[in-house]
């Protein structure tokens, strides 16, 4: 949940990247953390396997600038994608204030998309978070390969609720700040409602 | 909708922060911090030099999780502490209802005091963050309903 502190004049929030195994969560991470200056950023912090799959998950906080005189940093995370680290994506949504779906758009991941997009969903409720209610990005992740689902099959199938949709190539950059701008201004779009 | 935020306000951060204070040095430890479980930084207290204590917030909250997670498996609510010992610098992480209270301390001091310590000061963190969460939210109203859409654009300029 956002944390305000008016001693130290700081908004905290909490964004999760989530998504099937491989669809390129890390990468984003990856990407914000090696193109923001380093005043701006803490350490990427990534709990991985010896073959660089996540384990539990990545962690970077990132401060974007001043609001009304408070400092706004975002924590940002990734859940770990593979089916049978459930237990941790669980842990990971605690405390949720906005969330990016990361889709892969390969024809062969589909199944794994929708079922991943299925188990948030699940794993949201259980934490009494309704996705409906949430800020939420979709972002169709991979677009540069040549295997891929158009755009509109993708969104008919995968969006939920007329949500920001961002076409990316994580591994080059593109579309990666698109996505982290979509779902932070509905965070602070959030925190001006509340 | 993302639970309701926490608002911190200045006097109950320097009462949080007299707590820590008195903690660290009646455990003679080297760093006190409260964080949540959720993993945000509250307050801390000591000497925390080239410490990156965003991350260490974190991964403690991480940690507390994943143990927590265990604990349910195992039909327990769950671990209320947790001590990790090194070779020089060790750490204890006391669970306080949503609270997590993490002590980092050395050779000058010993777990059995950092417990001890940190289970005498549990209530009064507790009641203390207790106000913080049945704070109102009028202040958050008049600051933060002028957020107007040129703002957080401006943050990504």
């Amino acid at each position: 949940m956002t944390f305000i502190n008016y001693a130290s004049r700081e908004i905290n929030c909490k964004i999760v990247y989530y998504g099937p195994g491989l669809c390129g969560k890390t990468t984003n991470l990856q990407h914000i953390f090696d193109s923001t200056a380093p005043q701006a950023k803490g350490k990427l912090i990534s709990l991985a396997t010896e073959t660089d799959r996540t384990l539990f998950f990545d962690f970077m906080p990132l401060e974007l600038g001043t609001v009304r005189g408070f400092k706004t940093r975002f924590h940002l995370y990734t859940v770990p994608g593979q089916v049978f680290y459930d237990a941790s994506r669980k842990l990971i949504l605690k405390g949720v204030d906005g969330v990016v779906f990361v889709a892969d758009s390969q024809e062969e991941r589909m199944d794994a998309n929708i079922e991943s997009l299925y188990n948030l969903e699940e794993n949201l409720r259980a934490q009494g978070y309704d996705l409906i209610k949430l800020p939420y990005v979709l972002q169709l992740n991979k677009r540069d390969l040549p295997n891929i689902i158009p755009v509109e099959e993708l969104k008919a199938e995968l969006s939920r609720k007329g949500e920001p949709v961002v076409e990316a190539v994580a591994s080059s950059g593109a579309g990666v700040f698109d996505t982290l701008k979509a779902v932070a201004k509905q965070v602070l779009t959030e925190l001006r409602r509340s | 909708m993302a639970d309701a935020p926490i608002l911190l306000r200045e006097q109950q951060y320097y009462e949080i922060k007299a707590v820590l204070a008195r903690l660290r040095l009646d455990s003679s430890a080297r760093l006190v911090f409260l964080i949540d479980k959720d993993g945000q930084q509250i307050a801390v207290q000591g000497d925390v030099g080239n410490l990156d204590t965003t991350s260490l917030a974190s991964l403690a909250a991480g940690n507390v999780a994943a143990t927590g997670g265990i604990a349910e498996l195992l039909g327990e609510k769950e671990f209320p502490t947790l001590s990790h010992e090194g070779e020089r610098e060790s750490i204890h992480i006391s669970v306080i209802g949503r609270l997590l209270l993490v002590v980092v301390f050395d050779e000058r001091s010993s777990l059995g005091l950092v417990k001890l310590r940190s289970k005498q000061i549990a209530r009064q963190l507790a009641d203390l963050f207790e106000e913080v969460t049945r704070g109102d939210y009028d202040d958050l109203e008049s600051t933060f309903s002028q957020i107007t859409d040129e703002d957080i654009d401006s943050l990504f300029s």
